[in-house]
């Protein structure tokens, strides 16, 4: 019963969703509503999991001093100690208003932070440019002559060295990227609904494993 | 130049990311200026989409991206906010990524402060709301006041002035989009725009613009904004220019020194390559 009783609640969800998209009758809509509540409540309870089970792994992995502890041991003091001024140290007021200790926690540490992480990319984009363009073939030069013409194209300087730097690059990136990009999105589109279907018909199950028999 | 090409193949990156990082770092501190930021098509659609709506009507900004993506989404948003309040179109604000409500605010509040707005009668930030995908069919379908039953601090939706009226998607004007990934643009396009054909425009990361050029083409989406880049175009259609104007001139030196490295790098590998070269 612990797979069929998952199958069966799934199928019947899809099947709600899937019908509840094209027809408006409020019999279906009222179901097709309440799925979608039920999707919003389950995917926040998901957080509580995700949350509780960083927290079961990184303390495992503390209390064995398994390698690079003290980083884990940094997050979970700091996971512990978010919670802790957002709970109880938010002076009465809604715990993301501006002043609160939870607020200053944000824009101090986790905003500054997350930039720093996403900075990071200029750097690393600029070596990893230097050793991945290297041209060993007709393709590889054709990437990367398309790659200069858009590096360059994309920024105020490539309209200042030559207005049909940026015209190129827009061409480049509206007939061919636009045809692949396409035929990819298509291809994933189809997979999907294949992949639904299989879901719906509970001929996929691979996302109940080990839930028993 | 051999020996040039010699001592290029044994650099150390670090003297790449110090350059990079020198070539970024000056232009903004010194306000060093190369070239003017011109508007492309992308950016003018996305202008103009904006001025097509009505004064009055109500817009949905939806703000689906955290500090990961500031340099780039911040911007973007903040010019919009300004221009939508400019030209007096109330903004209903919504966030699907947990880390988005206090920028929403900020740049809201910004905007309002400039054009004299009053939060809850021109504008209301309805925060976060985990479900993804699930949260714009609900707001279709069940309703924006059930699917948000209260704005951020917690006032109940019905004693907003704002959101007087507003039911579903028949009321809002337009979408736009400010989207780091998923969920953003490409799962409002699919929920919403395809199903209750809400115009719909939207600002996103460099590194994820070309996955909407389909929409864009398709008219799905009414104009783009892609990174840095097209946060400066918008910025100078809304004459406001801002922080991702003056991050252009350093992203151009940046662009001209990564393509000048994707050049020597193979310069300098080229005598390996040749036939019967000495390795």
């Amino acid at each position: 019963m612990k797979r069929e009783i998952p199958l069966l609640i799934s199928m019947a969800a899809g099947i709600f969703v899937l019908i509840g998209f094209f027809v408006p009758h409020p019999a279906i809509r009222d179901i097709y509503d309440d799925i979608q509540g039920w999707v919003i409540i389950v995917v926040a309870f998901t957080y509580v999991l995700g949350m509780a089970n960083l927290l079961r792994i990184n303390t495992e992995q503390i209390q064995r001093r398994a390698k690079d502890w003290p980083y884990k041991l940094a997050l979970v003091l700091s996971l512990i100690a978010t919670m802790i001024v957002g709970f109880f140290f938010s002076r009465g007021s809604h715990y993301l208003d501006d002043g609160t200790g939870f607020s200053w926690i944000y824009l101090t540490f986790y905003s500054s932070m997350s930039s720093t992480m996403f900075s990071l990319l200029a750097f690393f984009i600029a070596s990893a440019a230097f050793r991945a363009f290297r041209v060993r073939s007709v393709e590889a030069l054709l990437l990367a002559v398309a790659a200069l013409i858009l590096m360059i194209g994309r920024v105020p300087i490539g309209n200042a060295i030559h207005p049909a730097i940026p015209q190129i690059a827009d061409w480049l990136m509206e007939i061919p990227q636009n045809a692949a990009k396409r035929g990819i999105l298509m291809g994933a589109a189809l997979g999907v609904i294949a992949t639904g279907f299989r879901v719906i018909l509970g001929i996929e199950r691979t996302y109940g494993e080990g839930g028993g028999t | 130049m051999s020996a040039f090409f010699a001592n290029l193949r044994r650099l150390d990156r670090r003297w790449i990311f110090l350059t990079v990082g020198l070539l970024v770092v000056v232009p903004l501190l010194t306000g060093f200026h190369i070239a003017p930021v011109l508007p492309s098509a992308r950016a003018r659609g996305f202008y103009d989409a904006i001025e097509k709506v009505p004064p009055g009507s109500t817009v949905l900004l939806a703000g689906d991206y955290d500090p990961g993506t500031i340099a780039e989404n911040y911007p973007m948003h903040l010019a919009v906010s300004r221009h939508l309040m400019r030209r007096n179109i109330k903004i209903i604000a919504v966030e699907l990524y947990p880390g988005g409500p206090p920028l929403a605010d900020q740049v809201l509040h910004i905007a309002g402060a400039e054009y004299k707005k009053r939060e809850g009668y021109d504008y209301v930030n309805l925060g976060y709301k985990s479900g993804n995908e699930a949260v714009m069919s609900a707001m279709g379908s069940a309703g924006i006041p059930r699917t948000f039953p209260a704005d951020r601090s917690g006032t109940p939706v019905g004693q907003i002035p704002v959101m007087k009226g507003i039911e579903n998607f028949g009321q809002i004007a337009m979408i736009v989009s400010v989207s780091a990934g998923y969920p953003g643009t490409k799962e409002w396009v699919q929920q919403v725009v395809s199903r209750y054909h809400v115009p719909m425009v939207a600002g996103v990361t460099a590194v994820s613009a070309p996955e909407y050029y389909p929409y864009l083409q398709a008219g799905q989406l009414q104009g783009l904004l892609g990174g840095m880049a097209g946060a400066a175009e918008y910025e100078v259609l809304v004459k406001a220019p801002g922080l991702a104007t003056r991050g252009m001139d350093a992203q151009s030196l940046a662009h001209i020194f990564i393509a000048l490295m994707i050049i020597l790098g193979n310069l300098a590998a080229l005598p390996q390559r040749t036939p019967g070269a000495k390795k």
